[in-house]
């Protein structure tokens, strides 16, 4: 964070200031309350609410902590939940008194937020308290039912720039899972079994008999097994359920020695306090459970940090305003019918492929391409699924089915779905797999040898070896590693959906990158501007025309500009989808598309510039590439094979032939198939390809390669096809991220090494049917515990010699 | 060695106590979500009278 912590008593006025709420920079100093200076209407309307209401306090906790708002939302954008059979799936309980409800919000960021959302009732009568669960950025917001509407709560979050996350796919979870909640009670009881055995065996270790006579140790034996049985029968059940799936599947899977050895130690310690009067290995058993589960729960709470949606319902906004006749009525998604006419406003999506009949469509389809140009419609213009209206509202004629839009199409092909890839397992599958086979037939090549030479050995023998090879440690090897690898690269701006992205990561041999949205952003682009030149006192009156607009356009030019002088502007108009206009100083700038200024001739540029009806010029936006990406292809390229596939037309091969190195594959005018084919080539050529895009419409290339990595702006964002989402201040890391994956898994391979060593000293003792007891309890949770502090230290070790070595070689 | 037979219910008594307060904690949502109740304690205390007006006592759902 760069930002000062904003202080009372020095308001940050002037033309480079940040909004005193939510810290973007101030495209001019029209927005003023109190002395301050706000980038927007709704940044101002959030701070006057917020002091009015006794809340100033927001603004005290140390960083610029409000969300961008956008206003208060159109009136009736949420009435639809206020309708009977919507609000019943949003609320979690409602009765005539109070209703509670919880919404998804993805812009909760820090502690500011939760206390604000905290105190949301004192800025609305009739909402009581609410609380935040910031892990899952979710407020849960109880208000009596009488007073305030369903709508009105959601109206309220968002003009604060907390918009709730409504969409299908979180109306369709089932709530929060209780998965958390029971590892935990397992772990609880586990660890209270464990501990409390403990302090029965550890006197035994030392010799009770000794001291005390046998009667001690039977009852020290019988107390440990009743303690046991909770943990046995709830919290090893998982373990129980997966090996028994796993047998009635003939799949021979990690679960089956664990639940063998469980089952062995179980035995073989009831046997031994029932019927020989010793205390058994309760003690390496409740542990053994105990350690287990707390593999579970760090590889659980790694997970979690990663909220991945893959569903492209996502996508698409919950529900849509149908048009009848003089009447607007909101409709479900999956009501939507050929020829139902609907109305799109600002920022909403297109639900499915359509006509525009009505109104200004300025239309973004960057979901879709990846450019995020909006482009301008007619009406009578085919619109495609997924584009985003970015201008007024519009009124539109579905054509195509929801489910069978140009989108759904693309995403229900075979072809994109990822299969896994023939014979590839998951690492500690692929070892599990032999080494349960091989411990199943040491342990039962001992038992036949001791049946032969001395039966009385046996079973004991059996069953010492299956435990003392539990592969516990082998099990906690790959989630402990590949655990602490995922958080380290989580803290860099990098997110998995799973451990075994890791290991595909690892093993790439191919990079493939997009060119739009991955290695270019349009944020980041040059303005051109071609034209008769402008005085500074027209470059300062068009900067603050274009400070009245949010339009992507009217923000380059803002940003091209960079005047310091502020003007006011009156009678401004903002015609949706053709530009602005407005008086500054005297002078009447349009600034807008060449339609809608009547000029003759089509021009280039982007935006065109009339002052008092003369014809001044155009702007032109290109598309700026990232920083640093050239060091980043050269230090790949060392390692990979690279290539760029762009859906864009040759202009810019120039300017990516010089930044890739030589003999790159780079093809233009690529369709989302051509790259898909592209990919499916190389893996055909037997390598591991990993596809680093953006956008819907690489969403084909990112399901078809082997690891996915969608590059985004705002980890928020959605990423339908990914396997791994980059942050785009990350991207230029990306070697390190590779880097980092090969060391995790040869890492893992490590500490697989060393409990297989553990687990052949121990079975060659065991089989010899020399095992002690003590060696035995001593052994496992010692070897557990080696292995994963072998797999943490070392990944982190790793990490920071990752980081290190670029500070090193940094000029 | 008699003392071992008052001193060991007592102990597992004890732990059991433990054990059922961890269990209440996590039943009652406790672990759910872990980081803000830790910094809460840092906000300052709002005072009675801006308190949350009780609307009824919120039912379990």
């Amino acid at each position: 964070m760069e930002w000062d912590a904003p202080s009372v008593d020095t308001p940050r006025a002037g033309a480079e200031a940040a909004c005193f709420h939510c810290g973007e920079p101030c495209r001019d100093g029209s927005h003023e309350a109190a002395g301050r200076a706000f980038c927007c209407a709704g940044c101002r309307t959030v701070f006057e609410l917020l002091t009015e209401n006794g809340l100033a306090d927001f603004y005290e906790f140390g960083e610029v902590a409000g969300v961008k708002s956008q206003g208060a939302p159109p009136p009736g954008q949420f009435h639809f939940l206020d309708e009977p059979a919507v609000r019943r799936r949003v609320t979690q309980y409602t009765d005539d008194r109070l209703t509670r409800v919880q919404f998804r919000i993805p812009a909760i960021h820090c502690m500011a937020c939760v206390w604000l959302l905290e105190n949301l009732f004192r800025l609305q009568p009739g909402i009581g308290s609410s609380r935040v669960n910031f892990a899952r950025k979710e407020v849960s917001i109880g208000f009596a039912t009488a007073e305030v509407r369903l709508s009105e709560v959601a109206a309220l979050l968002t003009s604060l720039g907390y918009e709730p996350d409504l969409n299908l796919a979180d109306l369709d979870q089932a709530g929060p899972a209780p998965g958390a909640r029971r590892l935990w009670l397992q772990m609880g009881v586990a660890g209270f079994a464990f501990g409390n055995i403990m302090l029965f065996s550890v006197s035994s270790y030392f010799g009770l008999d000794h001291f005390s006579g046998p009667h001690l140790k039977k009852l020290f034996g019988w107390i440990s097994l009743l303690l046991s049985l909770p943990v046995i029968a709830y919290s090893a059940a998982d373990y129980w359920r997966a090996a028994w799936v796993s047998l009635r599947q003939r799949r021979l899977t990690l679960d089956v020695p664990i639940a063998l050895g469980m089952a062995a130690f179980l035995l073989r310690s009831a046997h031994a306090v029932i019927f020989e009067g010793a205390d058994g290995y309760f003690d390496s058993l409740t542990g053994l459970i105990f350690f287990l589960l707390c593999g579970k729960w760090f590889q659980q709470k790694t997970f979690d940090r990663l909220v991945f949606d893959r569903d492209y319902k996502s996508f698409f906004p919950l529900s849509v305003t149908r048009r009848t006749g003089i009447n607007e009525e909101r409709a479900a998604l999956s009501q939507l019918r050929i020829g139902d006419r609907i109305v799109l406003r600002h920022g909403e999506l297109i639900p499915a492929d359509a006509t525009l009949a009505d109104g200004a469509a300025l239309i973004d389809y960057s979901f879709v391409t990846g450019e995020s140009a909006p482009v301008e419609k007619q009406p009578g213009d085919y619109l495609y699924a997924g584009g985003r209206q970015v201008g007024g509202a519009m009124e539109i004629l579905i054509v195509k089915q929801v489910s069978q839009s140009y989108l759904t199409s693309l995403w229900n092909q075979d072809a994109f779905r990822k299969r896994p890839r023939h014979s590839f397992a998951t690492l500690t599958d692929r070892y599990s797999r032999r080494f349960t086979a091989s411990i199943l037939s040491i342990a039962s090549g001992a038992a036949i040898y001791w049946a032969w030479r001395d039966p009385a050995l046996a079973v004991p023998a059996f069953t010492a070896v299956l435990i003392v090879a539990c592969p516990c440690a082998l099990a906690l090897a790959a989630p402990f590693g590949l655990g602490a690898a995922q958080r380290l690269l989580a803290r860099r701006g990098v997110f998995l959906k799973d451990a075994s992205a890791l290991e595909t990561l690892a093993a790439a041999g191919t990079i493939v990158f997009d060119k739009t949205g991955t290695l270019s952003a349009a944020g980041l682009g040059e303005v051109i501007f071609a034209g008769e030149p402008l005085t500074p006192d027209e470059r300062s009156g068009l900067f603050a025309l274009a400070g009245q607009s949010a339009h992507p356009i009217a923000l380059a030019v803002r940003r091209f500009l960079k005047s310091s002088h502020s003007h006011g502007v009156s009678q401004f108009h903002e015609i949706p989808g053709s530009g602005i206009e407005g008086r500054v100083a005297g002078h009447w700038l349009r600034l807008g598309s060449a339609s809608w200024l009547n000029l003759a001739a089509p021009r280039p540029g982007n935006a065109h510039l009339m002052i008092d009806g003369h014809y001044r010029g155009a702007f032109a936006l290109a598309c700026g590439v990232r920083p640093e990406i050239q060091p980043l292809l050269q230090r790949l390229a060392r390692t990979h094979e690279l290539a760029l596939l762009s859906g864009d037309n040759e202009n810019e091969r120039e300017r990516f032939a010089q930044l890739f190195p030589r003999g790159s594959e780079m093809r233009f005018n690529q369709s989302p198939l051509d790259k898909l084919h592209f990919i499916k080539e190389r893996q055909a050529a037997g390598r591991t390809v990993i596809m680093v895009g953006d956008g819907l419409n690489d969403a084909g290339a990112l399901k078809q390669s082997d690891a996915g990595v969608a590059v985004m702006e705002h980890i928020n964002g959605f990423s339908p096809a990914s396997d791994v989402i980059l942050a785009a201040s990350a991207l230029p890391r990306l070697d390190e991220t590779l880097r980092l994956a090969r060391a995790a898994v040869r890492i893992v391979r490590v500490s697989f090494f060393i409990s297989a060593a553990y687990n052949v000293v121990g079975v060659a003792i065991a089989a010899r049917g020399l095992l002690a007891p003590v060696i035995c309890a001593i052994l496992m949770p010692l070897s557990s515990a080696s292995v994963v502090a072998f797999a943490c230290a070392a990944t982190s070790l790793a990490a920071w010699r990752i980081a290190f070595g670029r500070e090193r070689t940094a000029p | 060695m008699i003392i071992l037979l008052f001193l060991i219910p007592l102990s597992i008594a004890l732990a059991v106590v433990f054990l059922a307060a961890f269990i209440w904690a996590v039943r009652s949502g406790q672990y759910e979500d872990t980081s803000p109740p830790a910094l809460r304690a840092l906000l300052e205390e709002p005072n009675a009278a801006k308190a949350p007006r009780p609307i009824v006592q919120p039912p379990q759902p």
